[in-house]
């Protein structure tokens, strides 16, 4: 958790109006449209190079920091030669784009040296884990899109101000 | 505001909340505090705050059911029932603090606020349009006694993502999108903060609210049988200023506007909203794209126009619903002149006896004649109005900076934390010597300063992106 309270822990415990979660900053989308830290991995979803149909599923647990990347059909990724594929590197540099690099191997439990790139600090093999679910989450994530607007007033949303500007 | 106003409701001790509010919210306090570490594991102390939360209504009609209530869960018995029961004690409380406070702000202001009309039939009404739902709010409540039990110290990914289905299906009902969009901010949040148990601090009072919140919209009946049967208006309406509330899936635009009916009625406070669903990626500036077919309600903000409108339904909570084809763009009309000239005499809403939660109170205000202070407060004649600058949404122009630099200021009169504070919509401020209006709408028809313009191209156009992929891989 990202403790933003000015005044520590009381200011923060009794405060209704908080955004608990940092926004992400805005990224180009087109190569790695879905990236998230969830359920212990970074883990998203990586366009293919060559086929604009094909995805691959990629992740990274956290603590271990083994890998796993494969089409959304569980046919292993041809890239992973002993070693994280392209698509495994570019899902940790969108993913240091969208959250910072702090938030990123807070995450995964990396220490990251000064001036080291985050993606050369992973230990980690590869380790198949199921692209279903990622996938699913990635669907479930577009299916947001397709929600109708609504003109009727939502009062819970005043728990959840927007935040931003700085200067 | 003027000097006298604001220190009426400061009352010279910056944070007073008003008679007893201290009071209720020391129970709130001990209650939330049960709910950190879990019903489960309710300590000696935590088990004493559960039963003063209860005690406190000794003498009311929820005496008897909060004290079996209370009992039952210090006993280990955590039923949805006794949950449902304590929960219903936390938002009475609550709202009694929210009164207390917006009655010292209405009375601090001189502004006349309209009663509650009763409700026209019983409850007995909206039962058979639940139906339907029950399945689904069934699936919430279980969700939320599991949390009430586990505690927020307890809650790990697998808790978290037990929510999932819930929260799509709640999606899938327009009549629930409030329980959707408020349980699916929440979820996100523990989410983002597990594993919670080694977190230093956490959110207890804002956890508090939302788990509370949750299990009150999801009692059968309470989001189907809303909202109430609308008036419809038709008049002129001047805008003050839009509000933006955002987490990862939902931008709500909530404009604060005064209506001055055609039928030649008393001009009246009013909001109206548009919210959308997004995804996380879809921030800053590109949030506008996404209520892009309510061209009017955005034109009206970007060019600071009044609009006219017909036959528009008026909910009693105040709140025009919005409907694009019965509105039509007018005249200039500036957010500072309108709120000096229309903000005083304009009748405030009543507010729904559900909504009475103090994160709601959010009153347009005009404040000018202030020195700013070093920390960015309004000083106002010796009496000093904290200013929130943390709430300025990204989407617009209005920074920070400009707000120090301001000698006039539209914003909203909130209450959180114990204190006071004014969060703008609209400032009045000189720029390169010129007299210039900014304010949070000013970009909803895209950006209009070069930088942001720039900075939207460079992040090309993650709405677009994303409708390509889904439109490829979703119905496959």
């Amino acid at each position: 958790m990202t403790d933003r309270s000015p005044n520590g822990a009381t200011v923060w415990a009794r405060h209704s109006r908080l955004r608990v979660v940092p926004p992400v900053q805005p990224r180009k989308l087109a190569k790695v449209p879905f990236v998230e830290l969830a359920d212990g991995r970074l883990q998203g979803v990586v366009s293919s190079g060559s086929d604009i149909g094909r995805v691959y599923v990629s992740s990274i647990a956290a603590g271990t920091h083994d890998y796993n990347c494969s089409t959304n059909n569980n046919r292993p990724c041809g890239g992973l030669y002993g070693s994280p594929c392209k698509h495994l590197r570019a899902l940790v540099a969108e993913a240091v784009v969208q959250y910072g690099a702090d938030r990123v191997s807070r995450y995964l439990r990396v220490e990251v040296p000064e001036g080291a790139d985050l993606a050369d600090c992973l230990g980690g093999v590869h380790e198949p884990a199921p692209a279903a679910v990622v996938f699913s989450r990635f669907l479930r994530h577009l299916a947001y899109l397709e929600v109708p607007d609504t003109t009727l007033p939502i009062p819970e949303l005043h728990w959840f101000p927007a935040t931003g500007t700085v200067g | 505001m003027l000097a006298v106003q604001l220190a009426a409701l400061l009352g010279g001790d910056s944070g007073n909340a008003g008679e007893g509010a201290e009071e209720a919210l020391a129970l709130l306090d001990g209650f939330d505090d049960a709910l950190v570490h879990g019903l489960a594991r309710l300590a000696d102390e935590r088990a004493d705050a559960v039963t003063a939360l209860a005690a406190a209504f000794a003498a009311t009609p929820l005496g008897d059911r909060l004290a079996e209530a209370a009992d039952a869960v210090v006993s280990g018995s955590i039923t949805q029932e006794h949950l449902t029961a304590l929960a219903g004690g936390r938002v009475a409380l609550s709202g009694a603090v929210h009164d207390c406070l917006l009655e010292r702000l209405d009375t601090a202001l001189g502004r006349e606020r309209a009663k509650w009309p009763p409700a026209p039939d019983g409850p007995g009404m909206a039962g058979a349009a639940a139906q339907p739902a029950g399945h689904v709010l069934g699936g919430v409540r279980s969700w939320l006694r599991e949390l009430a039990i586990t505690g927020w110290r307890g809650v790990d990914h697998d808790l978290v993502s037990a929510a999932d289905q819930v929260i799509e299906a709640l999606l899938a009902a327009p009549d629930l999108r409030r329980l959707a969009v408020l349980l699916d901010g929440f979820a996100a949040e523990l989410r983002a903060s597990c594993p919670i148990g080694s977190a230093e601090h956490l959110p207890v009072r804002r956890w508090a609210d939302l788990w509370t919140r949750a299990l009150l919209l999801s009692q059968d009946g309470v989001l189907t049988g809303e909202p109430r049967p609308a008036a419809t208006v038709s008049g002129r309406l001047l805008v003050l200023g839009v509000d933006v509330h955002e987490h990862g899936t939902a931008v709500q635009f909530q404009v604060h506007a005064v209506l001055e009916p055609a039928d030649g009625g008393g001009s009246r406070l009013v909001r109206t909203s548009v919210t959308v669903a997004k995804v996380d990626t879809i921030v800053g500036t590109a949030l506008w794209k996404l209520p892009q077919r309510h061209k009017v309600l955005l034109a009206a903000l970007a060019d600071r126009r009044s609009v006219e409108i017909t036959d528009m339904p008026l909910l009693d909570s105040g709140d025009l619903v919005w409907d694009d084809d019965r509105a039509f763009v007018s005249k200039p009309a500036d957010p500072l002149a309108t709120a000096r000239l229309c903000l005083p005499g304009a009748l405030a809403p009543a507010v729904p006896p559900l909504d009475r939660v103090s994160v709601r109170i959010a009153e347009p205000v005009l404040v000018e004649g202030y020195k700013v202070t070093k920390d960015g407060s309004f000083d106002l004649d010796g009496t000093v109005f904290a200013v929130d600058a943390e709430r300025l949404p990204d989407c617009g122009p209005l920074t920070p900076k400009l707000v120090a630099a301001s000698s006039a200021c539209v914003g909203l009169v909130r209450w959180d934390g114990g204190r006071w504070t004014l969060q703008p919509l609209a400032v009045q401020v000189r720029v390169k010597r010129e007299a210039v209006v900014v304010a949070t709408g000013d970009w909803a028809l895209g950006p209009t300063d070069p930088k942001a313009a720039k900075a939207e191209a460079r992040a090309a156009d993650a709405v677009t992106v994303l409708r390509e992929r889904a439109g490829r891989l979703l119905r496959r």
